[in-house]
């Protein structure tokens, strides 16, 4: 898991910090509520994991809980790709 | 989910009346200071939409500066209702203004509104082409979800399709629907430059609030005189001010996809009688549950809306930001 957030973060930085600091984006910090992402931000962030991660994000998975922070975003995508595996 | 941190205030069930002569009475002045003293300008350039936001800004203007210092402007395209036409033209003439109809399509077909528009489209639904319609809505918010855009299209049989628009394909759309309000804009400036008038923006503070207008579209202005009214105030005003009833009584639309389009559907999570109390009782600070109680949907529901209204103001801070400077020289000076 800390390798999707290490990914994660180094694409958020690059893209939506220009180049910000390690320390702006911690595990847990809200992407939404520290306004790093509006909502075009994260249909940005949903086209980035599909393609980077090779999985599909469905309507109803489109919520805070599985990617409004690291520690969500690595969390969902990992259960993601478990469950691809199994299929 | 969350609880969020409100006081024990209770919602009041007339917070949005608004005593209408008063108001229009205190707008008038504000019309003429600040239209004749701030901006130096010898009347007001209105765009007339065939709304209501629009024909209470230009009755409250030629009632404040007189009629021939109002000059209406209609601005139709292909996908525009022909009934906005109709209304806009109903409404100059019910004022006595002065007005001008231009029609914005070959204008939009030089520049590639419509062509870059369809391509999008068509990168999501291939058969699309000639005859089809289409419009985007929102989805997400009012479910918990973040939000996104979906878009619908209405094949020449009747056949009705829907998908998420992926990220390159929602921008793409959402920059060339953008022309058609900038395209606006620039033939508004154009009177407003050879007349030596103002440009009036027309956003209620719902729209103003949440984000809904185009950044150096329909949002720009010289002056926006109902941004601090609630639409069901604007509505009020209608009335008082005696605008035609059928535009009192037409749902508020984006007349800007071909196929039609409620604003509620298109941008907000709720009809805006309903988003109109939100709004007002998350400025309020009203606990969710009492917003719950009066709009008869639940507490987490609610707080979904308040979360909503949060997102958006979030996304719309770039759309009111003025353009920055490195070191503001302008401000250190004065």
């Amino acid at each position: 898991m800390q390798g999707v957030k290490d990914q994660v973060k180094g694409y958020l930085l690059d893209n939506f910090l220009m180049g910000g600091m390690d320390q702006d984006i911690q595990d847990e910090t809200s992407l939404m509520d520290s306004h790093i992402l509006d909502s075009t931000g994260f249909i940005e962030l949903i086209s980035y994991l599909e393609e980077q991660f090779q999985i599909q994000v469905s309507d109803d998975e489109m919520v805070p809980d599985n990617l409004d922070s690291l520690k969500n975003i690595a969390h969902f995508v990992s259960t993601k790709r478990a469950l691809a595996t199994s299929d | 989910m969350e609880s969020r941190q409100r006081g024990p205030g209770r919602l009041p069930s007339d917070v949005l009346r608004v005593d209408a002569a008063a108001e229009v009475e205190r707008i008038g002045e504000s019309l003429r200071r600040i239209v004749g003293l701030t901006l130096r300008r010898r009347g007001v350039i209105i765009a007339l939409s065939g709304g209501v936001d629009s024909a209470v800004c230009a009755a409250l203007a030629a009632r404040a500066l007189g009629p021939s210092k109002v000059f209406g402007l209609m601005l139709p395209e292909k996908d525009s209702s022909p009934t906005s036409l109709t209304r806009g033209r109903h409404v100059a003439e019910q004022l006595g203004i002065p007005y001008a109809v231009e029609n914005i399509q070959p204008t939009l077909e030089a520049i590639g509104c419509y062509r870059s528009r369809d391509e999008a489209m068509r990168a999501v639904f291939p058969d699309y082409g000639d005859g089809w319609k289409s419009k985007i809505a929102i989805a997400g918010g009012a479910q918990g979800r973040f939000n996104y855009f979906k878009l619908v299209a209405q094949s020449p049989g009747g056949s009705l399709k829907e998908a998420r628009l992926p990220l390159k394909e929602y921008l793409q759309i959402v920059a060339a629907t953008n022309y058609k309000q900038r395209i606006r804009k620039t033939i508004e400036y154009f009177h407003a430059d050879r007349l030596n008038y103002a440009v009036v923006g027309t956003p209620n503070r719902l729209e103003y609030d949440q984000g809904f207008f185009v950044k150096n579209g329909d949002g720009s202005a010289d002056l926006k005189p109902i941004a601090h009214l609630y639409k069901t105030q604007v509505y009020a005003l209608a009335k008082y001010l005696g605008v035609p009833a059928e535009i009192c009584s037409a749902p508020p639309t984006s007349d800007t996809y071909s196929m039609p389009q409620g604003q509620d559907e298109f941008y907000f999570a709720l009809p805006y009688d309903k988003m109109d109390l939100a709004l007002w009782s998350h400025n309020h600070r009203i606990p969710a549950g009492e917003l719950a109680h009066h709009l008869g949907i639940t507490e987490n529901q609610a707080n979904l809306i308040y979360r909503d209204i949060e997102a958006k103001r979030n996304a719309a801070r770039y759309l009111h930001a003025a353009p920055v400077l490195v070191d503001a020289f302008l401000a250190a000076s004065a």
